[in-house]
């Protein structure tokens, strides 16, 4: 069955993971902005790195025949360092209308603080001047669920984006009905310790429903797992949900968030 | 999506949950084996600990929801009215 992982670090992984994926039947990934386990030292260093991801990345994934999307935005972890977090932001339109940009993120929280909610604001006017989507990261452990309110505050104080152009991710069982119930999309990551199993995720699909839910791996440079969209996918298959079922929230779903995109493209082949 | 009955569930993730309650079990004698183990047990994490553990062991809860009231142990509390920036 063909899958998308709609939120995986694919520049912290080997090209094998790319033909693992692939062989899996991963044909899309979308790779949000993110830290990259250090503190950088200058906005030249995101530059870099938005090509990377706008330019190298694609050309890496499709060796596979793996279509690679991206998100721009400084994360949460540096937005803490106010002035650097503007000059990268001033410099995010350069990028925004490459084609496999999907468009904000992961902007979000990080410890809940006053600075990182500046920058998170800020992010969002930008999404919202360029009628961009956005994908939003919420933070680990005992900061998630109030910084997961504070982020619904935040987005409904911003009243141009629409709810249904915003996916808020790393959701768990405390926090997706809220996010759910306020109309945007909800991700769930399955990734080992800080969020979601694959068993766990059935359990919230089975208890809250699959519209307007994606799941993710969320592959990155720490202990994840890259193949754990395939682990949920067939977690669902023994529980006895049906092809239909698992391909809505494994395909269907993603695909109908990034088609809200203006540059996005797909064909069905 | 239809969950699986409640036998089904029983019969296939029995030991899963046997396997991860022993492993919780050897976590905490690990703890007190250790030097300092009477410190530790004033860790404010130890009593999130005991705290979960007490609501897993509840059964007046009929909601299905142990899952999510956990969560709510091991989770900051939020304040409604905080300061928003450029409140509109």
């Amino acid at each position: 069955m063909r899958y998308i992982d709609p939120h995986i670090h694919m520049i912290s992984r080997l090209t094998d993971d790319y033909e693992r994926l692939a062989h899996a039947g991963c044909v899309a990934v979308s790779e949000p902005a993110f830290w990259a386990g250090f503190d950088r030292g200058s906005s030249l260093a995101f530059r870099d790195y938005f090509r990377q991801l706008t330019e190298v990345e694609p050309k890496r994934a499709a060796q596979y025949a793996i279509k690679h999307f991206c998100w721009l935005c400084i994360n949460a972890k540096e937005a803490e360092n106010v002035s650097l977090s503007r000059e990268v932001i001033a410099m995010i339109p350069e990028f925004l209308d490459k084609p496999n940009v999907l468009g904000i993120g992961e902007i979000g929280l990080n410890k809940n603080t006053k600075n990182e909610a500046t920058i998170f604001c800020e992010h969002l006017e930008l999404a919202a001047s360029r009628d961009e989507l956005v994908l939003i990261h919420t933070p680990h452990l005992e900061d998630k669920y109030k910084g997961t309110r504070m982020i619904l505050d935040m987005l409904r104080n911003e009243s141009r984006l629409k709810p249904e152009r915003v996916l808020v991710d790393h959701a768990e069982e405390h926090t997706i009905k809220p996010i759910l119930d306020a109309g945007y999309w909800c991700g769930m990551t399955l990734y080992p310790v800080t969020k979601c199993t694959p068993q766990r995720s059935a359990d919230m699909l089975e208890r809250f429903g699959s519209t307007r839910v994606c799941v993710n791996s969320a592959g990155d440079w720490g202990p994840s797992n890259p193949m754990n969209v395939p682990a949920l996918m067939l977690e669902m298959r023994l529980r006895g949900h049906s092809d239909a079922e698992i391909s809505k929230v494994v395909y269907d779903n993603p695909l109908a968030f990034f088609k809200q995109c203006k540059r996005f493209k797909w064909s069905e082949e | 999506m239809t969950p699986l009955t409640a036998q089904a569930a029983i019969d296939r993730y029995y030991l899963e949950t046997r396997c991860k309650l022993i492993e919780i079990a050897a976590n905490l004698d690990r703890i007190d084996r250790g030097d300092g183990a009477a410190g530790a047990a004033a860790d404010p994490r130890m009593a999130k600990v005991l705290e979960a553990l007490a609501l897993l062991n509840r059964t007046d809860i009929t909601t299905a929801d142990r899952a999510e009231r956990l969560q709510r142990v091991f989770s900051q509390q939020f304040e409604e009215g905080w300061a928003i920036p450029n409140k509109k």
